[in-house]
């Protein structure tokens, strides 16, 4: 049979129609389906009359181990409820629960809307803990998911600290080749400390004036390096004054320190051979009361009247009082220590003070042993450490800012990740 | 009841403060009285807080009865503090001269363990911390950096250096390394001077708050 060309134009032109009235048909009907699926949607979020404030739950709820802990903390995150909005908002808080070792879920926190983690501090290493988490609203409480059974676990590094890790091993090292160096009899140079210099004319002048020498070691005790570092200093000064034949007392406020200044005196009597002279009432606890221990050494110090006064250690709001006290009964004062806001006194009061560093400084400098000055030796080489990431630092951040050189931003960003390894 | 300790607070007060005429007899009462009744106050939080409060009851935690009826710990023991207590009577040796040596171990231990907790604390706090403070631009041309902000950077960048350069002892202070060294001590001393300011402030409020006392509380004279 033959076709004629216009049949088979009029054929296709028909075709071409039916399909796209299908097309339109197709797209209508899912069109409503759409539309009725998202009214059924919507309808499960109002139910006509109920007067119910309905909320969706959280999702995403996971429980991880806390890293680099001892073992003792879970941390739980979740993506808040859609409904959880900061105007208008129909959640009112979540209620998190925790079982145990599968047993009854218990409540463990009510927390705040907006609230997307939680941190649990109460776990133990041996038992299994699951968690889900409330939403509720005024009238109404949906449930998340509950999370899979979970221990905390122990770690015995903390990889957040590798570089500081790195940057202590290469300062060690450093202190290591220095002690080994000065072991070796090469000299090592460390700068004069005035203060420090002082010692022995005070020590001599309390000697020509038949006076004593006070020394106090601040009112810490002994889990304060300040204390640590006067009672090394005091193993020099007491030493002195063995060789002189001089007097020195010190009244403490923590036992422990009496019972390490006593030690450090009379291994430095010993050292000088003189044991018979020394006494335990060379030092003598007074009470552990900030006040009520100024109050006793400033009485010491106007019917003692010292030559010579060190205050030497950690001080607080008594390091004027005790100053003000030494210098009005005309003693010479070295003073020292490492807090900031005392520092300021003792330089106004004192003749010579030792600040900060210069007292963690003053054993290796007095001592001169090749233990310690490697020791000062080595914490230069992490001060110069120091001082050139400065440098590359501001370099690389101005550079980076002024003139927006991507290279420069990444060395500013990677040197602030090194050191924010704490 | 409440008279009487007003008049006693006041008597004490004004004996502390004769001092600063000169020392008198009036001054060693109180002082005596403060330092005997601080030092018997601070045996006796000491006794409670440690060797009854950690030491027995975490050694021998209080019972209480359990589901069944049974007594039970509240919780578990910590035989570790038994360690701590050990080494606390070792310290005690010293009153017996043969074996006073002994005192020495625990005394050793508190200052090694000491030493080794601050080095990674202080590590952290004053050398990482800080340098990672310091890094900060001098100049701002793409960002909207203050002609404030920049001289505050300046400041702060210079003064940390040059103050590190005066803590370096392996050099003396001669030349431009003593020229950048005196640049520190300056900047330290300024902030001391701040630091001075702030505090007395500070020490001015205690002083009003005892002369509110005396002349408040205790004469009535201010309302």
């Amino acid at each position: 049979m033959r076709v004629g060309k216009s049949t088979f134009l009029h054929l296709c032109l028909a075709f071409s129609l039916s399909l796209i009235l299908i097309l339109i048909l197709l797209t209508l009907v899912s069109a409503q389906e759409v539309d009725s699926l998202r009214s059924s949607t919507d309808s499960a979020y109002t139910i006509p009359d109920s007067g119910l404030v309905l909320v969706a739950p959280v999702t995403s709820l996971i429980a991880e181990d806390y890293k680099y802990d001892d073992g003792e903390q879970l941390k739980l995150s979740w993506v808040p409820s859609i409904d959880d909005q900061l105007v208008d908002s129909k959640v009112l808080g979540y209620r998190l629960f925790r079982s145990i070792d599968g047993g009854t879920p218990e409540i463990l926190a009510k927390l705040p809307p907006g609230t997307n983690s939680f941190l649990d501090r109460t776990v133990q290493r041996e038992r299994k803990y699951q968690y889900y988490l409330e939403t509720f609203s005024e009238n109404f409480v949906v449930q998340s998911i509950v999370t899979a059974a979970i221990s905390p676990e122990r770690e015995w590094l903390n990889l957040d600290r590798g570089w500081l890790f790195i940057i202590a091993l290469f300062i060690s090292i450093a202190i290591i080749f220095f002690v080994e160096k000065a072991k070796r009899g090469h000299k090592l140079y460390v700068r004069k400390i005035a203060g420090l210099e002082a010692i022995d004319e005070a020590v001599g002048r309390a000697t020509e004036m038949g006076r004593p020498v006070l020394f106090i070691p601040g009112i810490n005790d002994m889990d304060d390096v300040q204390t640590l570092a006067a009672l090394t200093i005091l193993g020099r000064v007491s030493r002195t004054i063995a060789d002189y034949d001089s007097q020195i007392f010190m009244p403490v406020s923590r036992s422990l320190v009496m019972t390490a200044a006593r030690e450090t005196i009379k291994t430095s009597y010993m050292a000088a051979g003189r044991p018979d002279a020394y006494s335990d009432d060379m030092v003598n606890y007074v009470t552990d009361e900030q006040f009520g221990y100024v109050a006793a050494v400033d009485g010491l110090m106007v019917r003692e009247r010292p030559a010579t006064v060190f205050l030497l250690g950690a001080f607080f709001a008594e390091s004027l009082i005790l100053a003000e006290t030494g210098n009005s009964v005309g003693a010479i004062q070295i003073a020292g220590t490492a807090r900031p806001a005392q520092l300021p006194f003792f330089i106004a009061a004192c003749d010579f003070t030792l600040i900060g560093e210069e007292l963690f400084a003053a054993s290796a400098y007095l001592s001169g042993e090749p233990r310690q000055l490697g020791s000062l030796k080595g914490q230069d080489v992490g001060k110069g450490l120091a001082m050139s990431v400065i440098i590359l630092g501001v370099l690389a951040v101005t550079i980076a800012t002024a003139w927006d050189v991507e290279i420069m931003h990444n060395v500013h960003n990677w040197l602030l990740g090194v050191f924010s390894s704490n | 009841m409440e008279h009487v300790a007003l008049w006693v607070a006041a008597f004490l007060t004004l004996g502390i403060i004769s001092f600063l005429y000169k020392d008198n007899p009036w001054y060693k009462l109180c002082e005596a009285i403060f330092v005997g009744i601080s030092a018997g106050y601070w045996f006796i939080v000491l006794f409670w807080d440690n060797i009854v409060g950690k030491f027995w009851v975490g050694v021998f935690p209080p019972k209480e009865l359990n589901d069944v009826g049974e007594l039970v710990n509240s919780v578990e023991p910590d035989y570790w503090l038994i360690v701590g207590a050990v080494l606390g009577v070792l310290m005690l040796m010293r009153l017996i001269p043969n074996i006073g040596w002994i005192s020495r171990w625990p005394l050793a231990f508190i200052i090694g363990c000491t030493s080794g907790l601050y080095l990674i604390n202080y590590f952290s706090s004053n050398m990482m911390r800080q340098v990672q403070g310091t890094i900060m631009p001098l100049l701002g041309m793409n960002y909207e950096l203050s002609t404030y902000d920049i001289i505050g950077n300046i400041i702060i960048v210079i003064g940390t250096f040059t103050g590190l350069i005066y803590f370096y002892f392996s050099k003396e202070h001669k030349g431009w390394f003593g020229r950048a060294a005196k640049v520190g001590i300056w900047t330290i001393m300024i902030t001391f001077g701040a630091s001075f300011g702030y505090t007395v402030m500070s020490r001015m409020s205690l002083l009003i708050g005892r002369v509110d006392f005396l002349f408040g509380d205790w004469l009535g004279l201010i309302n």
